[in-house]
């Protein structure tokens, strides 16, 4: 079986962030980066899926700079066995244009399964599986949180409010990883001496127009400082009020 | 709960730019060990410390292990945090192939050990003490010996120990009781009982391997009657696997002040099975393979201690507001300023910062001249990097220690009240920390190793190689207007250092009560010597990168940390020299009754 993967570069969330000078974008300076968070479920799940279907082959594909090798290489070493650097210095806002790349790059690949993770943890679109499943013309399942394969067809579970919908397709698809599916490998120190000497090809992402750019950035306001309105239960109407009249939220 | 996040900046640092490790890779059998694998390796292992074994540090410490019946448990957690580091492959990292290791440079395991130390020092000795039995066979060992063991402990299937310590027996291993009686088939039983084992026995592994120090029954008295033996909990089977047991029982273990995770027990032999590991009689000169080893580690001990601590500390002195400061309000929004703005505060904070990273930087160094001495192939370069590590052990265990436990207590001071209760962590570090100024030969015995082997050795080949490297970056720096002044400062308490230990060993011709006198003195006294060179390397580069544009925040702190190593720590070398100067009679007139 042949899988692919896609994943994304993404700074990673402990730090402050300052927006760049532009005004559109995340200042970079002192950041650093990781492999997405859903979308290294979704290598584990490539993983695993080739675990049970001997033989296969995993394929894991990154758009980004050159960069973006040292996450692709971190997938290696968790044991996919061929990467792919879509190369682009700047990724684009619009998912849109994304999807047209990998797209392009998927469709040559003959793969069965093709996994995303159900979003990135930077922009938080939830767009490029479902737009990269249109553009292919394939069956596209989202947010999965079980997933099986067997004799050519898929399983998988996704959370619906209040309960989970229970969903069957035909292969090839794509399938984009929730939270929950599984918890990610840590790579072995075998898998990671490994991993240098796999494949890794680089080659010039071909963007589609992007039809959304951003505009301007912002913080959110800071917080102000908290305030003690009072002690115990005579405290509440006091708190009742200005939780009507000046925080307006009741 | 503290927290932990490897430093990987500083290590990326000092790895890529100070020691430039590319160099590594070049040594004969370390082609693969290029740059980026082993920042890749020494990240993965970083997350390994942070997300596995940090977690369970705490608890560890107030659950403790545990003895029932004959059997030893380890805290909650430990047996499956073993058990990922085993999945993981990680024990077999420095290992030769030929055993299953994957043959990394001893430099990256510097860096790991001190991160594991960090995030979880009763863990960590557990594998550390395996790997330091399998470097002492694989040095010592026959073959059989090697084949039959080595595989299982650098798959981490085993563990190891050393025992050493008896009873009557601590620092002077000379009077050891353990016996050896040849049983035929080159098989020894060994009978006798050793206290102090640290990960002596535990539920993480299938089977412990013991090195054992005993004697012979034709051994002569003393240090030169001592023979080194490996003997297993388990005997192994034909196929590798563990057979009956070997009359190797733990008797208690200790109930101890820091360190609750590993068990430190008390092993008993009963005409257990043996085979000699090196030549009879000449069982220290073996040991001192894994000795030497463990010093070099328990000196990363401190260091991993200091950071953490000093972590969780600047954490606090961010978030705690407490006082103004003295120049008036710098958080008028709060109703009072944040501790760091004090100058008490900054004070115990820089002094942490200071000797973790110039530690950091000369253990490292250390590192990676152990692998220079391994594998170069000119045999003057190994020569000069042996002498550099025989003369840096006993400085990188004493001083890096002391300093460790020092920082971590001042840690835990800029937490005021909260440092001193468990909830913030900060006294199990300082708890942890005080072992390793014990164990492995106490700090009073570095100092006698340091003024009494390795300065007298070859004529003070050891120390003069040492200056040399020292004052050759003195000169240039001097030529340096924005190093200047702390190249004087070194250069001052270089030549106090070399004054101090002339007079002392002139007076010890007479007195070798002069040496012993002045020993912690000199260790310490070179300690801040060899730190301070780190320190001035360190601020040169730091001033070329900054003018090359590099990362600004991270190159001026390591400009002012200079500053302030150089202001407020390296003046301790005056006073040293003044009370080493001061001699032998202040501690020795004083007769013992009337203390
Ligand atoms: C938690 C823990 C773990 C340990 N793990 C191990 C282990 O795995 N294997 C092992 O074999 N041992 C182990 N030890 C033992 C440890 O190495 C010894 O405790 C240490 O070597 C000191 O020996 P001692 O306790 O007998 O002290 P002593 O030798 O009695 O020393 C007491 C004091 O006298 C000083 N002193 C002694 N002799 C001299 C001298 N000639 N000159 C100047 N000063 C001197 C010492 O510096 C020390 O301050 C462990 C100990 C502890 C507490
Ligand atoms: C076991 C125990 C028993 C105690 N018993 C009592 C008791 O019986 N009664 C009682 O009232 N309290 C008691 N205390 C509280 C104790 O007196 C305080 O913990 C202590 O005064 C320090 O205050 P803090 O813990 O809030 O630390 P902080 O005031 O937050 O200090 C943290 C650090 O910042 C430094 N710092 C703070 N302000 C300044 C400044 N302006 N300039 C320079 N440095 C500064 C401190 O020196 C310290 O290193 C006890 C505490 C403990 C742990």
């Amino acid at each position: 079986m042949k899988i692919a993967v896609c994943i994304k570069r993404v700074p990673v969330m402990e730090v402050k962030f300052a927006i760049a000078k532009d005004g559109a974008s995340v200042d970079e300076t002192g950041l650093k980066y990781d492999v997405n968070d859903f979308d290294l479920w979704a290598v584990e799940a490539a993983l695993q899926l080739n675990e049970k279907n001997a033989p296969g082959e995993v394929t894991v594909i990154s758009l980004g700079p050159d960069a973006a090798s040292e996450q692709i290489r971190k997938a290696l070493s968790m044991g996919a066995d061929k990467g792919v650097l879509l190369k682009a210095d700047k990724v684009p806002g619009d998912a849109f244009a994304v999807a047209e790349a990998l797209a392009a790059e998927l469709k040559a690949g003959a793969y069965d399964v093709i996994l995303f993770g159900k979003k990135s943890i930077d922009f938080d679109n939830s767009a490029t599986g479902a737009m990269v499943g249109e553009l292919l013309g394939l069956p596209v399942v989202t947010g999965v949180s079980k997933l099986e394969i067997a004799g050519g067809k898929g399983t998988a579970h996704r959370a619906v409010e209040g309960g989970v919908e229970v969903l069957e397709f035909p292969l090839p698809a794509i399938v984009t990883v929730d939270e929950g599916l599984n918890k990610e490998r840590l790579p072995s120190l075998k898998g990671i001496m490994a991993a240098k000497k796999k494949p890794l090809e680089t080659k010039p992402a071909q963007l589609g127009g992007a039809g959304v750019t951003v505009s301007k950035m912002e913080l959110p306001p800071e917080r102000a400082a908290g305030r003690i309105v009072g002690e115990g239960a005579a405290a509440v109407p006091e708190l009742v009020r200005l939780l009507q009249s000046e925080a307006k939220v009741l | 709960m503290p927290t932990y996040k490897a430093p990987l900046d500083d290590i990326r640092f000092l790895l890529t730019e100070l020691l430039d490790v590319e160099q590594l890779s070049k040594l004969p059998g370390y082609e693969e060990a290029t740059p980026d694998v082993l920042l890749a390796v020494l990240e993965e292992g970083a997350k390994l410390c942070e997300d596995v074994l940090a977690p369970i540090n705490q608890s560890g410490d107030a659950e403790g292990c545990r003895y029932e019946n004959g059997v030893v448990t380890t805290p909650k957690g430990f047996k499956e945090a073993y058990a990922e580091f085993v999945k993981g492959g990680w024990p077999a990292m420095t290992a030769p192939a030929e055993f299953g290791g994957q043959g990394l440079p001893h430099l990256t395991r510097f860096v790991l050990n001190e991160m594991m130390c960090a995030a979880n020092l009763s863990f960590a000795m557990y594998p550390e003490l395996g790997h330091g039995v399998a470097m002492t066979l694989e040095k010592w060992g026959n073959e059989e010996l090697k084949h039959r063991f080595m595989p299982k402990i650098v798959d981490g299937t085993w563990t190891g120990t050393m025992c050493l310590t008896e009873p009557h027996a601590g620092t002077d291993l000379g009077i050891i009781r353990t016996k050896a009686v040849p049983a035929g088939d080159g098989v020894h039983e060994l009978t006798g009982t050793k206290i102090f084992i640290s990960a002596g026995d535990h539920d993480l592994a299938e089977n412990v391997v013991h090195l054992v120090l005993a004697k012979l029954p034709d051994a002569p008295a003393g240090t030169k009657g001592i023979s080194m033996f490996i003997v297993p909990k388990f005997l192994p089977t034909e196929e590798g696997g563990v057979g009956t047991a070997n009359g190797v029982t733990c008797g208690s273990i200790e109930h101890k002040m820091g360190i609750k995770g590993n068990a430190t027990c008390v092993i008993n032999f009963d005409g257990a099975k043996g085979w000699l590991v090196g030549d009879e009689h000449k069982g220290m000169r073996a040991m001192f393979t894994m000795m030497n080893g463990a010093r070099l580690g328990v000196g990363l001990q401190g260091l991993g201690l200091a950071e953490v601590a000093y972590q969780n500390a600047l954490a606090y002195t961010k978030d705690r507001v407490q006082g103004r400061a003295l120049t008036g309000k710098k958080a008028p929004e709060q109703e009072a300023d944040p501790i760091i703005v004090h100058p008490d505060v900054r004070k115990m904070l820089l002094t942490q910062k200071a000797y973790v990273e110039g530690e950091r930087a000369l253990a490292y160094w250390v590192g990676q001249l152990i692998d220079v001495e391994e594998k170069h192939p000119d045999a003057e370069k190994r020569q000069e990097a042996s002498d550099l590590v025989a003369l840096m052990t006993p400085i990188i265990k004493g001083f890096l220690t002391d300093t460790g436990f020092e920082s971590a207590n001042l840690a835990l001071q800029c937490l005021g009240g909260h440092g001193y209760v468990r909830e913030y962590g900060l006294e199990q570090f300082v708890r942890d920390a005080r072992i390793a100024q014990i164990y492995e030969g106490t700090n009073g015995v570095q100092a006698l190793d340091l003024i009494g082997r390795k300065v007298p050795e070859g004529n003070g080949r050891l120390l003069r190689r040492f200056l040399t490297l020292v004052q050759a970056d003195v000169k240039e720096a001097q030529g340096d207007p924005r190093v200047a002044e702390h190249a004087a400062q070194l250069a001052d308490a270089v030549r106090k250092t070399q004054e101090s230990i002339m007079t002392v060993m002139q007076k010890a011709m007479q007195n070798p009560d002069e040496a012993g006198a002045a020993s912690t003195d000199f260790l310490r006294m070179m300690g801040l010597v060899a730190t301070g060179w780190m320190w001035l390397k360190m601020a040169r580069l730091a001033h070329d990168r900054l003018a090359a544009g590099g990362d600004a925040r991270f190159y001026d702190a390591k400009v002012k940390t200079a500053r302030f190593y150089f202001a407020k720590l390296l003046p301790q070398v005056d006073a040293l020299a003044v009370t080493m100067k001061s001699g032998a009679a202040p501690l020795m007139e004083l007769e013992a009754a009337a203390f």
